[in-house]
Formats: structure tokens, C-alpha cells, sequence
């Protein structure tokens, strides 16, 4: 029961979202809202904004009138499919990378003072101008038979994206534990790395979960920006600029992809919660 | 294992801290012996380095002078041989593991073996009667069962001493009685020395053989009552309302609050 509350909370928020969109049609003039010459309030016709069901139902259709073309839905699901792997496989990275910060960060006060705003730094930089840079050096290395494929370059993108909060929540939780716990695996003789991982890695847990959802989510948007500004095909962020071609003829296309993102960000954050399922023990807030 | 007459043996002892606004004298020439299978307590005001004087005896920190030995050894060799258990006023269990978990903590870090581990843990839990909690987890149990925990927790080891800084501090007035009572009966079937840091003048004089009193600015020892009441062994609730204890409750007040002899006039914090 518990465990399906977040389950119906998240399809109640997403029939509200779909509901606010029709009542904004509904409210809104079509010419949407001018004072002076400043728009307030955007367009709301058919062109601007497609009603729910008309962008549902044109995922049932075909893709284009070519013959044998496939249907809106299969093609999104499709290049979803191919964005969530390589969006894993720069989450993964970003975990790892992530997590070795925050336990350089959290051994080394010189470390966590030195690293700090160069994590901040980083996130900062747009990746539009990283992504270039990405896929050059990638296009350099050449490991014995590896070749660099594009998708490398869109997942080490993503990385980048996710391993700051895994970073941040990380650093946090490790330093979490009281200073009576901390003292007392000192005075049991336990050395660093034994406080490590009986002590620091186990408290770590409530602030790494959401962190480990964030960057999920944070993966997927690094992913989706990454196919675009590299040209990487087969994904929905590639999938997005092609649809967004046909908005003046066929507005419903495009928002189905843009939804199709954003469901996807949201179902990457929600296997990722999975996690935490069997973790419950460690989730216990601190006692007395 | 033979251990030597003596637990703690501080010479001189001193510990000054080290700020950004100067330094603060936080013990200074403190001179005491703690002979094993001695329960002494440390009371004073805040502030009075009772408990920098447990810390340093833990080796949580070092003594910046005078020469402190922990059985015989440096500080630090006694804690690397587990030579000492700790309990402090925060319980600090781990709350991810079970009541059960929490006491083995010690014995897994040692790496005592699965088997030996539970047995030991039962007989601990049995000790501080806690047995039917040993599946529970932290956050089910009440303030002082989770300091009873604490308590077994620091004797997994059968450690020779045991340092406890208030653990009873943040408990009501009955549970810490009881705890008290518990804590005479436990120590004694233990045999360990106890260097047991406290706020409160009769809990110091019911558990003690000798109460250290100590005084602010700089921290040092004002003072050392003897409590003169049956072996703490047959201390039991009865006897709070004997004379003999409020003779010796009076002995430590007078100390604390009082100015007797040449140490006054320097630093007893008079209130």
C-alpha cells in the first residue's frame, strides 16, 4: 500500500498536468495574451497547442505517409530505449566518478577544500560548448581495437551531468555520522577504511538515494542535450529536432516527443528509486 | 591476561587547545591514579576538563604535557589492544543494525568469529536485561535501553577499564537511578576499572569508591573524597537514603562548592 502511494501520487500529478494544459486552452485566447506589444501568455491555438488526445492519438499513426513507415509511438519507444542506455552507462560512470570525489573529499579536508568550486565550476560550463570538445578528443583515441563511437561521447556527457549530486550527496552522507560514533570506532581501533565502510558508507545511504535519483534524471537531460549538440542519431533528443520540423504542419508530432523526454527522465529517476527498496534498514533517521 | 595494579596512571597531565583566538588551558598538572577494579568519578562544572581528561586517557586526543599511562602502556597502545571500552551520552548506535548487531560491533571489527560473537552478545544482552530485544532495532527501544545497549556494547570486549562520559545524562531521574543500580551490579561482576565522568554529586558518591572533583579555568583537580560506604559490589537503592551517603554527598559538595586548602584560592569556581 505504501509502497504504491509515490506509483499513484506520480500518474495523479501527471492527469493534473494534462489537465491544466487543456484548461489553459480552454482559458486563454488563441492569439494568447498582449499587453502593449509584450506577449504575457503564449498561443493557445491548434498549431501552438494540440489537445491531449490529438497528441496521443498521433502516436498511434504513422511516423510519415512513406510506405511501411513506422508508428510515432514504436519510433519513440525505440530511440527511448537507446537514450536510457546510454543515459545508464553515463549514469554509471557518474556514480563511480561521483562517489571516488566525495571519498577523496571527505579523507582529504585539503581535498574537499581544493575540489569544491571546481565542482561548482563544472557545472556552470553549458554542455552545448563541452559537447564539441567531447566528441573531438573521443575522435583522437584510438585504445588497440576500441573505436570511439559517438554514444561514448553523448554517455561521458551525461556523466558530467550526473556525477555532481551523486558527489554532493555523497560528501554529505559520509560526513553524516555524530561525532560519539565516529569516536567510538576510534577508540576500536578501527582505521579509516574499516569506518568507511561499517560506518560511513551505511550512514551515507539517505542522502545518496535521492542523490542517485537526481543524477538518473540529470543523465537523461545530459543525454538528450548531448545527441542534439553532437549529432548522434537514434535518440530522442535527435528524434525531437526531426519532429520539430513537421510543428507547422503536424503540431501534435513534436510534443509527443517532448513528453516522450520527459517521461523518460522521470522513469529513469523511478528505477533508479528501486534501489532503495531493499535499503529500508539504513533509511532509519538517526536515534536519540 | 594478568593486568597491572594499576589502570591509569597520570602524571602532570596538561592539554592546552589551540584556537584561531588563542589558546585555551583545558587541563593543567592534573595528578591522578586509578588502581584496577576502581570505580572513580570525574565531577565538576562545565568546562572543568572532565571530559578532555577521558578523552586523553582514550587517546581521542593527546595531552599536550605531563606522561599518562593506561595500564602500564601509552594511550594509544591501550586502545590498540582494546585494553578499554567507552560509552558516551549520546548511546551513538548504528541504526541500520539490530540491537544484537550493535553489541557485536566491537568483537566484528577485532574479527571474532560469527559463532563467538552471538554467544558473547547474548550473554551482554542477558546482562543488561535486554535479551528478548535482540532482533530489535535501535529506534524501537527507549533512551536508556538504548544506553544499556551502549553500556553492553562497551564491555563486549571484557575490556580492564571502562570510561563513560555521562552516559546517563540524558535520562529522566527514575530511569537513571535504575540505570545507576544496574551500572554498580555490572561493573563489579565485570571487575573492570570505571573512570566515569558526571554532572550529578549523588550518582558520583553511589557508584564510586573515590570521586575526583574538579575545577574550572584552568581545569584541574580541586579535590579527591573517599567514599567511605559498603564495597560497590552491595551498593543497592537503600542505600541513598543512608546517612553515610548523604555524609559523603555533603564530603563532595563541600569540596566542589567549598574552598578548602591551597588550590581554592587559584581555581575553584565558587557559586
Amino acid at each position: 500500500m505504501t509502497r504504491l502511494r509515490p506509483v499513484a501520487l506520480g500518474l495523479a500529478a501527471l492527469l493534473l498536468a494534462c489537465l491544466l494544459w487543456e484548461v489553459v486552452k480552454v482559458a486563454v485566447p488563441d492569439a494568447g495574451v498582449h499587453v502593449g506589444g509584450a506577449s504575457i501568455l503564449p498561443r493557445t491555438d491548434a498549431m501552438a497547442m494540440p489537445h491531449v488526445w490529438e497528441v496521443v492519438q498521433r502516436t498511434l499513426q504513422p511516423e510519415t505517409s512513406a510506405v511501411g513507415a513506422p508508428s510515432v509511438l514504436t519510433s519513440m519507444l525505440q530511440s527511448c530505449w537507446f537514450t536510457l542506455r546510454v543515459a545508464a552507462v553515463g549514469w554509471a560512470l557518474g556514480v563511480v566518478s561521483g562517489f571516488a570525489l566525495a571519498v577523496l573529499m571527505q579523507r582529504w579536508r585539503v581535498a574537499e577544500e581544493s575540489l569544491e568550486p571546481w565542482l561548482v565550476l563544472s557545472q556552470t560550463v553549458p554542455l552545448v560548448a563541452l559537447a564539441p570538445l567531447v566528441v573531438g578528443w573521443g575522435g583522437r583515441i584510438h585504445l588497440g581495437g576500441l573505436e570511439w563511437q559517438k554514444w561514448m561521447s553523448v554517455a561521458l556527457i551525461a556523466s558530467y551531468l550526473a556525477f555532481f549530486p551523486v558527489a554532493v550527496g555523497a560528501l554529505r552522507g559520509l560526513q553524516s555520522p555524530p561525532a560519539a560514533q565516529v569516536d567510538l570506532f576510534r577508540a576500536q581501533a578501527a582505521g579509516w577504511g574499516r569506518t568507511l565502510v561499517r560506518l560511513r558508507i551505511p550512514a551515507s545511504v539517505p542522502h545518496l538515494l535521492p542523490a542517485l535519483r537526481l543524477g538518473a534524471a540529470t543523465a537523461v537531460v545530459g543525454a538528450i542535450v548531448a545527441e542534439v549538440s553532437t549529432g548522434t542519431k537514434g535518440g530522442i533528443g535527435r528524434l525531437i529536432i526531426s519532429y520539430a520540423q513537421s510543428a507547422s504542419g503536424d503540431p501534435a508530432k513534436p510534443w509527443a516527443a517532448i513528453a516522450a523526454a520527459a517521461l523518460l527522465g522521470l522513469a529513469a529517476a523511478g528505477l533508479v528509486g528501486l534501489v532503495g527498496l531493499g535499503l529500508g534498514r539504513f533509511r532509519h533517521s538517526e536515534v536519540s | 591476561m594478568s593486568t597491572p595494579a594499576t589502570a591509569i596512571d597520570a602524571r602532570g597531565v596538561g592539554k592546552v587547545f589551540a584556537s584561531r583566538t588563542g589558546t585555551v588551558t583545558a587541563l593543567e598538572d592534573v595528578d591522578l591514579t586509578v588502581a584496577a577494579g576502581e570505580f572513580v568519578s570525574l565531577i565538576g562544572p562545565s568546562g572543568c576538563g572532565k571530559s578532555t581528561l577521558l578523552r586523553l586517557v582514550a587517546d581521542l586526543d593527546e595531552p599536550t604535557s605531563g606522561e599518562l599511562l593506561v595500564f602500564g602502556k601509552a594511550p594509544r597502545a591501550a586502545r590498540e589492544a582494546g585494553d578499554y571500552g567507552i560509552a558516551f551520552q549520546q548511546a551513538g548506535l548504528l541504526p541500520w543494525r539490530t540491537v544484537q548487531a550493535n553489541v557485536e560491533l566491537p568483537l566484528e571489527l577485532h574479527g571474532v568469529g560469527r559463532r563467538a560473537r552471538a554467544l558473547r552478545a547474548a550473554d551482554l544482552l542477558a546482562l543488561v536485561g535486554l535479551a528478548e530485544f535482540a532482533d530489535a532495532f535501535p529506534h524501537q527501544l527507549s533512551g536508556g535501553m538504548q544506553q544499556r545497549v551502549a553500556i553492553a556494547r562497551a564491555l563486549a570486549e571484557q575490556p580492564s577499564l571502562l570510561l563513560m562520559d555521562e552516559p546517563f545524562g540524558a535520562l529522566d531521574e527514575m530511569t537513571r537511578e535504575r540505570m545507576q543500580t544496574e551500572l554498580v551490579r555490572i561493573s563489579a561482576s565485570s571487575g573492570a576499572a570505571v573512570l566515569f565522568v558526571t554532572h550529578s554529586i549523588p550518582e558520583a558518591v553511589f557508584l564510586s569508591d573515590r570521586v575526583v572533583v574538579m575545577s574550572p579555568r584552568p581545569g584541574r583537580i580541586s579535590g579527591i573524597v573517599d567514599v567511605d560506604l559498603p564495597g560497590t559490589a552491595d551498593r543497592s537503592d537503600g542505600l541513598r537514603e543512608d546517612a553515610a551517603f548523604f555524609a559523603a554527598v555533603t564530603a563532595v559538595r563541600e569540596v566542589l562548592h567549598g574552598a578548602p586548602a591551597p588550590v581554592a584560592a587559584r581555581g575553584v569556581d565558587v557559586r
